[in-house]
């Protein structure tokens, strides 16, 4: 399957859809240097990975998907949760890279660079995302093969 | 203090949503959804971390990230089968997991990390 780069998907955002998840985005990053104060690094550190953002994306999936379905005369609703219901399953293999991200980062800030650190982990969380969901795609892709005779 | 605060309001603000917007560019929505488990959040507040408390603190805060991570996998797998299997709208759905995601974030940290 190829992944494509479509700009203009863009046009379909509101400015107050950006601005809710600029606000969640920065509501959860303020709130885990609060609860770390309050609480110490060990239950702050929960929350760098808490599922802020992801109910506004895949309910801006749905809703997008649905009014995509309506302006060509169908009935979207179905459609634009399932769409979701996949934005949500591409989070969950996401979220594997986002351990690989942890990992790197626990076990390599204390003595590296830390800009350094952070970098090659958000390289490692692509990496690792990119990977689980092409072994998924080609799992899928192999699996009528595998049923013939 | 209320600097930091708005500091890292302001930083993760921003840093989610450039994810975001990478996300609402892509296609198929199943990679587009990588991004909604970006470090985001992680990005915009480890290096500030750094920098005012310390390599230590951060690695601390980053070894529970492990658990919150493990968290977010069953948390997002479950809202999309509540929504694949009983067709729950998206914001429903992602709002009746997230006690799933306290469950197994704070179960693993307790548990496992320990």
């Amino acid at each position: 399957m190829q992944i494509e780069v479509n700009p203009s998907a863009l046009k379909k955002t509101r400015w107050y859809e950006y601005a809710v998840r600029f606000l969640f985005g920065g509501l959860i990053t303020a709130a885990t240097g609060l609860i770390a104060e309050a609480y110490g690094p060990s239950v702050g550190g929960l929350f760098l990975a808490f599922p802020a953002i992801l109910p506004a994306t895949v309910t801006l999936v749905e809703k997008h998907t649905r009014q995509t379905k309506e302006r060509a005369g169908m009935s979207g609703k179905v459609r634009g949760t399932d769409a979701a219901a996949l934005d949500s399953a591409g989070a969950a293999r996401g979220s594997i890279g986002l351990i690989a991200f942890a990992l790197l980062t626990w076990r390599l800030v204390p003595s590296h660079v830390s800009g350094l650190v952070l970098a090659i982990s958000a390289l490692a969380w692509l990496a690792v995302s990119i990977v689980i969901w092409r072994a998924r795609w080609l799992r899928l892709r192999l699996a009528p093969e595998k049923r013939s005779p | 203090m209320l600097e930091q605060i708005a500091l890292r309001f302001l930083i993760g603000g921003l840093t989610v949503s450039i994810f975001s917007v990478i996300g609402d560019m892509l296609k198929p929505k199943s990679f587009a959804g990588l991004f909604g488990a970006a470090p985001s959040v992680a990005l915009a507040t480890l290096g500030l971390t750094v920098a005012v408390q310390g390599k230590g603190y951060a690695a601390v805060e980053a070894r529970s990230m492990v658990a919150g991570a493990v968290g977010f996998l069953v948390y997002a797998a479950s809202a999309s089968w509540l929504m694949m299997r009983y067709k729950l709208r998206a914001l429903l759905a992602t709002a009746v997991a997230i006690p799933v995601w306290f469950m197994v974030a704070f179960g693993f940290w307790m548990f496992v990390l320990r």
